[in-house]
């Protein structure tokens, strides 16, 4: 699995990343994580508010930092 | 099994209607406690007299920072909970294939509306420009956006009443209704950066406004408050110390005399030194509040804390990464001269 955190360096940015990573490991996915920082990059997502997780191309948070909790419910059934 | 659902059901919502309403019950026994106690406490426990300059320097300080945070706790509050029925996407998709000046208008008032911050103008720039919204409408919105926000909202209601605060935010609609328009008459979209126009918006919208439940979006008021709270507290503070220092200690009339009605460059020179200067509404309002007490005129004061929320230099650092000097520098001059003139019109009327 491929996650993406869309951001430049804010420290939402730094806290979605905690949480993704934190979710990723209870879930036991093997995932790759990438920063994207680039503004160019990050609004060729459809994405105008930072930050942003993008999981295999596809965008699932914008604009908001979610709970471990709450990244894990949404990573739970694109794991497959 | 559906009863006990139901049941369940209900008793939360009990106690999240409950609790905020002896949330706002506290909030209004603080509100009203506020002014006497600390006339208690410093006049009567302390020993100062109120109507010295360190008596009334000090009063004004303690009083003045607990009201303030107290108006800005409950807005923040209640504007976040509001705003999160909207987003930046769905402000987006309202403006698409809206022609210039009715999208100037629906720009601008969407701008106060749409909770945004203006750390994300890069990307959502890029998202109206590059999905076809025209510059001059887009830039309705980034001029309305931090020029009408809720903490100005908060604390002018709460140190002028509702007066100032309309004309406050008519006037803000006003200029960035006609700053985005003159931008978008002046052709200037080659002083977008190329890459803007370029940028191809793939992937399905991600509407941050919907699917949220009550808890929720209380949930996020909640959180705002604790945010900005932490962000601009120094701002509050120094702000309110000088406020305390001009309350206690400036001569009388001296503000009045150099920069009063009379002084017909006194606007001018306030949005001059507003522009430069970073802070935003809470720490310009303390001071606004002292300079009113001392005799200054209401369309001065408004006009440099504009200039000050609403052109700021690491906002211009920000959108120079889409922007080129020279639609920047059209875009502070423009938004300047609007506000300049909203300036003089409000002290030549009030």
């Amino acid at each position: 699995m491929n996650i993406k955190i869309l951001g430049s360096g804010c420290a939402n940015c730094v806290n979605l990343e905690k949480a993704a990573k934190q979710a990723a490991s209870e879930l036991g996915i093997d995932a790759t994580f990438e920063k994207v920082t680039d503004f160019a990059d990050i609004a060729s997502y459809n994405i105008m508010r930072t930050p942003g997780l993008v999981v295999d191309e596809q965008v699932i948070v914008s604009g908001r930092v979610p709970t471990a909790r709450q990244v894990k419910e949404l990573l739970a059934p694109l794991v497959g | 099994m559906s009863t006990t659902v139901e049941s369940s059901t209900r008793r939360k919502s009990v106690q999240r209607w409950g609790g905020l309403a002896l949330a706002a019950a506290a909030w209004w026994v603080l509100y009203s406690a506020n002014q006497p106690f600390w006339d208690w406490l410093i006049g009567s426990v302390v020993g100062l007299d109120l109507t010295s300059r360190l008596g009334s320097g000090v009063h004004f300080f303690f009083y003045d920072s607990i009201k303030i945070i107290l108006l800005l706790a409950g807005i923040i509050f209640l504007v976040t909970v509001l705003r999160s029925f909207m987003s930046v996407e769905r402000t987006r998709a309202l403006l698409g294939g809206k022609r210039e000046g009715i999208g100037n208008v629906l720009a601008a008032g969407l701008g106060v509306v749409t909770p945004f911050c203006s750390c994300s103008a890069v990307p959502a720039f890029i998202g109206f420009v590059a999905s076809g919204i025209p510059l001059g409408v887009t830039m309705s919105f980034l001029i309305a956006s931090p020029l009408v926000n809720e903490v100005a909202i908060a604390l002018l209601l709460g140190l002028f009443g509702v007066g100032p605060t309309l004309m406050y935010v008519g006037a803000g609609l006003v200029i960035a209704i006609v700053a985005g328009f003159v931008i978008g008459k002046l052709k200037l979209e080659r002083h977008v950066e190329p890459f803007v126009f370029e940028t191809k918006l793939r992937g399905k919208v991600i509407d941050s406004s919907t699917d949220l439940t009550w808890d929720d979006r209380i949930q996020m008021g909640i959180e705002e408050v604790a945010s900005i709270l932490r962000k601009i507290w120094p701002y509050l503070l120094v702000g309110i110390g000088l406020g305390a220092a001009i309350h206690g200690w400036a001569p009388e009339d001296f503000f009045a005399t150099y920069a009063g009605a009379d002084n017909p460059f006194a606007v001018l020179v306030a949005v001059l030194v507003g522009v430069p200067l970073y802070s935003n509404a809470a720490g310009i309002l303390p001071l606004v509040d002292a300079l009113y007490a001392k005799g200054l005129p209401m369309g001065t004061l408004l006009a440099f804390m504009m200039a000050t929320v609403a052109l700021s230099l690491p906002e211009m650092i920000l959108l120079r990464r889409v922007l080129k000097p020279k639609l920047i520098a059209v875009f502070v001059s423009v938004t300047a001269v609007g506000i300049i003139a909203v300036g003089y019109l409000f002290n030549a009327v009030l």
